[in-house]
């Protein structure tokens, strides 16, 4: 299926992305929010704040922490209490979170993590790319990225969906470009109280900690059975690839949203070009596809929603007939030299019949804008591949240079 | 689709401009986009903000290069920022000015239109903040927005007597402008 939205005019109002998640996380009623303000996260934890120094959250508890690394610590102690918990990072925050991420999966706790997706330092930078979350891939969060505000809004419910389900139990990282999301004003749904009720059923976690019946969360396993648990995390991970389409289905019929489950895409009934991409650039892509097509250029679009699990057999799938596929990347894999999404579709393209060359570009690193013509220089190199073959398997776009 | 951007200095209040402008044309039936040049913001330096209005949801998110309209909160800004780059051929620059559009020398055929937006602000809200008294003369400039709309923005954002005196300062620039082209 392919995404699809009902325009309620009557039911928008403008506001900004970080007010229409900090409103989402309000209607899906968490019980424990921690969080360390960190630019460009800061107006998502105020207006969360806000709604509780006015009373607007019932039953819950905002814990005030001194770094990023008590917030998600604390959000241990009250996710494994039976708490539904929240927290909301970036950057050197998320990295500095680093180690505890994994105990959050290991333990198997649902939480729900947005991260507004910064450049890391150094040199410092405040502004988007996608570095920060990517460097997370392996400690066992779901990881899921929007292209607009109210998907990062919408996300926010159906990751609490995915989380608590009890096939997955694994924490999620609903992922909103810095600034590009986080700060923008729009016209939006704000989530409505009665439908997330109607969406999201209670938490009802099947272990909990609780001096009355003790239990060990996270305890030590030896060799004998160390290997078992890092299994079933990875089953957990490969039912969230399923309960993550319906998350998604199921909000559409109570919602009218869809923005696809694991992936979604745009004009690629017979594209002969295929950009692959994560986040706000969707839209500025979409945008250009538009003005190709009208000139009759086969170029689609596959949006990649689901980065972890990441959805191997539906990529594999939607990109059977491309004949150039190119991956854009807000983020570098030092050494590799190229993005990380450059990289997993190479990799889940092998072993297939699918010969398609696949090309990366790096772009909008730290917050460099990317217009257009940027996309549209893409897109004339892809069409040099189509003729040519590869000459350059990934690069850098929009390199300066006369400065280097 | 059309492209503002605005230009003023840190404290001015051109991002609320911006997403003011964007509320009231949503107000007005269509769909809007507002943003900030994202700086590291300090007062008193340039800065931009950005609105984007159509007629269908807005996709583009990339910041504005090729401006329909650009509005300028501070005069002294023209001498270090190109307030005209990019803007169409068929553009409108707006500058909040005590002097008559021939004043300026900028390196476009886009149309400059002048108002004295201090003047109205000290006079009605009594501080020389600009930034809504502009969108009243946007609004009379380039009729994209209705100026009802905008006095319902800025009372919304600003309830009590401070937006009832910024409604009033939008409604004199608005017929400012109107009385000019008349």
């Amino acid at each position: 299926m392919i995404s699809t939205r009902k325009i309620a005019k009557e039911k928008m109002k403008v506001v900004e992305g970080s007010y229409a998640v900090a409103h989402a996380v309000k209607v899906c009623r968490p019980n424990v929010i921690s969080a360390y303000p960190i630019t460009p996260q800061t107006h998502i934890v105020e207006d969360l704040s806000q709604f509780m120094a006015d009373g607007e959250i019932p039953n819950c508890e905002y814990i005030n922490v001194e770094s990023e690394f008590s917030a998600i610590s604390a959000l241990v102690g009250a996710s494994a209490a039976g708490a539904r918990t929240y927290s909301a990072t970036t950057s050197q925050g998320l990295e500095l979170m680093h180690e505890v991420l994994f105990n959050v999966s290991g333990m198997r706790l649902p939480m729900v993590m947005t991260v507004a997706n910064r450049a890391v330092s150094a040199p410092i930078n405040i502004w988007n790319d996608q570095q920060d979350s990517i460097s997370q891939r392996d400690t066992g969060w779901i990881q899921m990225h929007a292209e607009d505000p109210q998907e990062a809004a919408d996300m926010v419910a159906q990751s609490y969906r995915i989380s608590e389900d009890r096939d997955v139990l694994l924490p999620v990282m609903p992922c909103m470009d810095a600034f590009v999301l986080s700060h923008v004003y729009e016209p939006l749904v704000l989530l409505e109280q009665d439908l997330v009720e109607e969406y999201l059923p209670p938490f009802e976690p099947e272990f909990v900690l609780d001096p009355k019946n003790p239990r060990t969360f996270g305890a030590f396993a030896d060799p004998s059975i160390y290997t078992e648990f890092r299994y079933l995390q990875a089953k957990a991970m490969d039912k969230a690839l399923l309960k993550i389409e319906e998350a998604a289905n199921e909000f559409n019929e109570v919602f009218g949203r869809y923005y696809g489950g694991l992936i979604d895409e745009y004009e690629k009934e017979d594209a002969e070009i295929v950009i692959v991409a994560m986040g706000s650039i969707i839209g500025t892509v979409k945008d250009v596809i538009d003005k190709l097509r009208s000139k009759g250029e086969k170029v689609g679009l596959l949006k990649v929603r689901s980065f972890r699990p990441f959805p191997i057999e539906a990529i594999r799938k939607n990109l059977k007939d491309a004949k150039v596929i190119v991956a854009l990347d807000k983020n570098i894999s030092m050494g590799l030299n190229e993005g990380a999404l450059c990289t997993e579709i190479k990799a889940c393209l092998y072993n297939t019949d699918i010969n398609a060359p696949v090309i990366g570009f790096m772009i909008g690193h730290g917050g460099r804008d990317v217009p257009p013509s940027t996309i549209n220089y893409i897109i004339d190199q892809a069409r040099n591949v189509m003729s040519l073959g590869i000459t350059v398997e990934s690069q850098f776009t929009d390199v300066k240079e006369e400065m280097i | 689709m059309k492209e503002i951007r605005i230009h003023g200095r840190g404290g001015q209040g051109s991002v609320t401009a911006a997403e003011l402008l964007a509320v009231a044309a949503f107000a007005d039936g269509r769909f809007s986009q507002a943003f900030p040049a994202f700086g590291v913001e300090r007062r008193g330096a340039p800065v931009q903000a950005f609105t984007r209005i159509g007629d269908e949801p807005i996709r583009l998110r990339s910041q504005i290069y090729e401006p329909d309209y650009v509005i300028v909160q501070d005069a002294t800004i023209l001498e270090v920022v190109d307030v005209a780059g990019g803007i169409k051929d068929e553009g409108m620059i707006l500058i909040n000015t005590e002097f008559s559009p021939d004043t300026f020398e900028l390196d476009t055929k886009a149309k400059i239109v002048t108002v004295d937006a201090t003047k109205v602000a000290l006079e009605i809200i009594g501080i020389p903040i600009v930034n809504t008294v502009l969108l009243g003369a946007f609004a009379g400039a380039t009729g994209e927005i209705r100026p009802e709309s905008i006095e319902n923005a800025v009372k919304e954002r600003f309830p009590g007597k401070v937006g009832k005196k910024n409604a009033e300062a939008i409604q004199k620039a608005y017929e400012i402008i109107m009385e000019a082209k008349a």
